[in-house]
């Protein structure tokens, strides 16, 4: 039985617009193929969440945006989020197309590339179509293969062998039309021995409608590469958010995951990363606040194939109001990876009584000579260092910023780059009221 | 004004369970009471009772500082007027530095748009440390976190002397600290021996009395106060124990709120 047999958009409509933006003939193929699994398969399974109950339809359709010459064209809700000068690097996707992009000189000549997805289909062809949805598959749900059907504007970023990025790209990921389709997605090759940081930010303001935003990232990290990922979700209230995040890691292969949750909608993310490489190591933070009636199901995944892996998954949520969520770490350790380590923590702090938070560690080894280790904590704020504070003469007001902030401080001291500590301090403030 | 504290018939409950039974005791500026007493006679809840914990209820009695009803005021509101608990067990706050808390507790007692400098906090905030003979690093650690026993009490001492309250009571602060920092913080008290400001040592022991000399000392047990005194009263405690006190005043179980 299929829960949702209506598509929101036909074969016909989705092949015209392929042949409309000059794709070619392999992709419009995936996508009329993807739209037939939609077709076919059902929303995946969530832990605890019935997310067939959400508001999945609107998808709109597809609304090119006009290119803009500069971001001083960008709502200013754009511009607080990026640092534009001659060196900085960025893509801008507004709706379903994108609408800005920027590489520096010196990277250019350094043979990084850094377009839009659709670009580099047309002018990278060979080497986007020896990844892309390979790490994501289009027949895994109905959530993916809708992506690998609709998908628009996006982000190639190719790092070169040995080349070593010192500044960040960012990508912004903005939406103003609840009835144009947006689902971006975002394809990132590190070859060997490079390194890279990435940022991006998703958000959604004065949408005047229902929004599904169902994005995918990809992420190759080739032998002895170091990715550095970062993201930041502020979507509208409006909006409902199924995003999957995955990265392949060769030999030596390093990722960190920087996540931070601070959408007002419905959200469902799975965050993981397939340890192929001996070596290879993955670190992912999650930081997430949830509020009003929100319903959150937060996965972080660490598939360990490589010999001596290791992976570290972290999220802290706090979760105030009515929001309630789910919050699953699955550390999977397969046959023959001997030497491998992971570590997992899951901790909620609910700040009312109506807010409700659950997590789920679990462990799946299936190899002897492994060491790994979860602890998982749901709560409320503790009276006694409410106390403690006000003891001193700190209001209660400010005592529970303190206590929520120390709370999430472990996570957030760790990101990187000064701007995005502060732009996640902003979100958060705004999603905790103050 | 000369400060004044006032605690006259205070009763208080936790979880129903009455542990302080009418306590009387006045505290002017420049004094020292100590209240000394066995384990599980109230010293605790009447400290905390008198800072506001929430878990603790008051069924009678009256405390002013100042003539100020403190019993009406928040937690923060009597931190803010003056008074100061340096808590047997201080809370660890992971994540919040010392140095932010200490700030924001300083700047609590400001008017907005009138914090204290970074540089001048700073300045204040290393010179107490040196005087506590602390390492700077703690500055940095969260609050409490991983401390060790002595390093917690240290940590009360420094958190005293930044606040400069009005009325100063210390929990067993001599609890878990070796001779010489007993000597660090006696000094620390001692340096803040003002006109302005009174304190109440609550201890178990002689020890910490040895090197802040108080002015009275009063023994509690059953959750009164049963017996004052001067220092003297303390020297003979420490030299002959609690059990006279309990046969003078045909007391077998000196304990309160523990009924089998
Ligand atoms: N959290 C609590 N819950 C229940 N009873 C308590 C609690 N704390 C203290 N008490 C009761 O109050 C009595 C006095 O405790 P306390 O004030 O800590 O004594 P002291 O500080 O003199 O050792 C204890 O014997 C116990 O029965
Ligand atoms: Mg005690």
């Amino acid at each position: 039985m299929t829960t949702q047999t209506t598509l929101p958009v036909d074969t016909e409509t989705l092949t015209a617009l392929s042949k409309s933006k000059q794709e070619p003939a392999w992709l419009t193929e995936s996508r009329t193929k993807a739209l037939e699994l939609a077709g076919q398969l059902e929303l995946p399974k969530v832990e605890k969440t019935r997310i067939d109950r959400w508001n999945l339809q609107n998808y709109g359709s597809y609304k090119q945006s006009g290119l803009i010459k500069s971001v001083d064209e960008l709502p200013e809700s754009v511009r607080n989020l990026i640092q534009a000068n001659e060196n900085s690097n960025l893509i801008v996707q507004r709706n379903s197309s994108v609408v800005f992009t920027k590489l520096s000189e010196d990277l250019k000549g350094k043979g990084v590339i850094f377009t839009d997805l659709e670009t580099a289909v047309r002018e990278h062809g060979d080497l986007v179509k020896a990844h892309l949805f390979t790490a994501v598959k289009a027949d895994e749900n109905k959530v993916t293969a809708l992506h690998v059907a609709l998908w628009n504007g996006g982000v190639f970023l190719y790092v070169p062998k040995n080349v070593e990025v010192d500044v960040p790209l960012q990508a912004v990921f903005f939406n103003d039309d609840a009835s144009a389709t947006f689902a971006p997605h975002v394809l990132l090759i590190a070859d060997s021995n490079s390194r890279v940081t990435y940022v991006d930010n998703y958000l959604s303001n004065g949408t005047n409608g229902e929004l599904v935003h169902n994005g995918i990232v990809e992420v190759f990290v080739k032998s002895g590469a170091k990715v550095q990922y970062a993201t930041v979700h502020a979507m509208s209230e409006q909006t409902t958010e199924l995003t999957y995040r995955r990265a392949v890691l060769d030999n030596d292969a390093n990722i960190e995951w920087i996540v931070g949750e601070m959408n007002n909608g419905n959200t469902m993310s799975d965050t993981h990363s397939l340890l192929k490489g001996n070596g290879s190591n993955s670190d992912t933070k999650v930081i997430a606040v949830g509020s009003g009636s929100q319903k959150l199901n937060y996965t972080t995944r660490a598939n360990h194939f490589g010999k001596s892996s290791e992976s570290q998954m972290i999220t802290r949520a706090v979760m105030r109001e009515e929001a309630s969520a789910i919050i699953n770490g699955i550390t999977k350790i397969e046959k023959g990876a001997t030497k491998a380590n992971g570590e997992q923590t899951e901790k909620v702090l609910m700040l009312s009584p109506k807010a409700r938070g659950d997590a789920n560690p679990i462990l799946l080894i299936d190899e002897d000579d492994v060491k790994a280790g979860h602890a998982a904590s749901v709560g409320q704020v503790n009276v006694e260092q409410i106390y403690y504070l006000m003891s001193r003469g700190i209001s209660r007001e400010e005592a529970e910023r303190l206590v929520i902030y120390g709370f999430l401080a472990p996570v957030v001291s760790e990101i990187p780059l000064e701007l995005l500590q502060n732009q996640l301090q902003t979100l958060v403030e705004g999603k905790l009221g103050q | 004004m000369s400060t004044k504290f006032v605690i006259e018939g205070l009763k208080s409950t936790i979880e129903g369970k009455e542990i302080l039974k009418g306590i009387n005791l006045e505290i002017k500026g420049g004094e020292i009471h100590a209240i000394m007493g066995p384990n599980g006679t109230g010293k605790s809840t009447l400290a905390s009772t008198l800072m506001g914990h929430p878990k603790y209820e008051v069924t009678a009695g009256k405390v002013t500082l100042n003539d100020e009803d403190v019993l009406e005021m928040a937690v923060d509101e009597r931190a803010r007027a003056g008074l100061f608990l340096a808590m047997q067990y201080p809370s660890e706050i992971a994540g919040v530095t010392n140095s932010d808390f200490l700030r924001s507790a300083i700047n609590a007692r400001r008017e907005e748009g009138n914090e204290i400098s970074l540089i001048k906090f700073i300045r204040q905030m290393e010179s107490k440390m040196k005087e506590l003979e602390m390492n700077p690093e703690f500055a940095h650690r969260y609050l409490n976190e991983g401390f060790s026993g002595g390093e917690k009490k240290r940590n009360e001492i420094l958190q005293m002397m930044l606040l400069e309250p009005k009325i100063v009571i210390l929990d067993e602060i001599d609890s878990g600290l070796d001779i010489d920092a007993l000597k660090i913080v006696a000094n620390g008290v001692n340096a803040m021996r003002s006109e302005e400001r009174g304190f109440l040592i609550i201890t178990h022991y002689q020890r910490l009395l040895n090197y802040v000399k108080p002015d009275f000392v009063h023994v509690m047990m059953q959750g009164r106060i049963v017996k004052s005194g001067g220092p003297e009263l303390a020297e003979r405690l420490e030299a002959e124990g609690y059990d006279w006190v309990k046969e003078e005043l045909g007391i077998v179980d000196e304990t309160v709120g523990q009924e089998a």
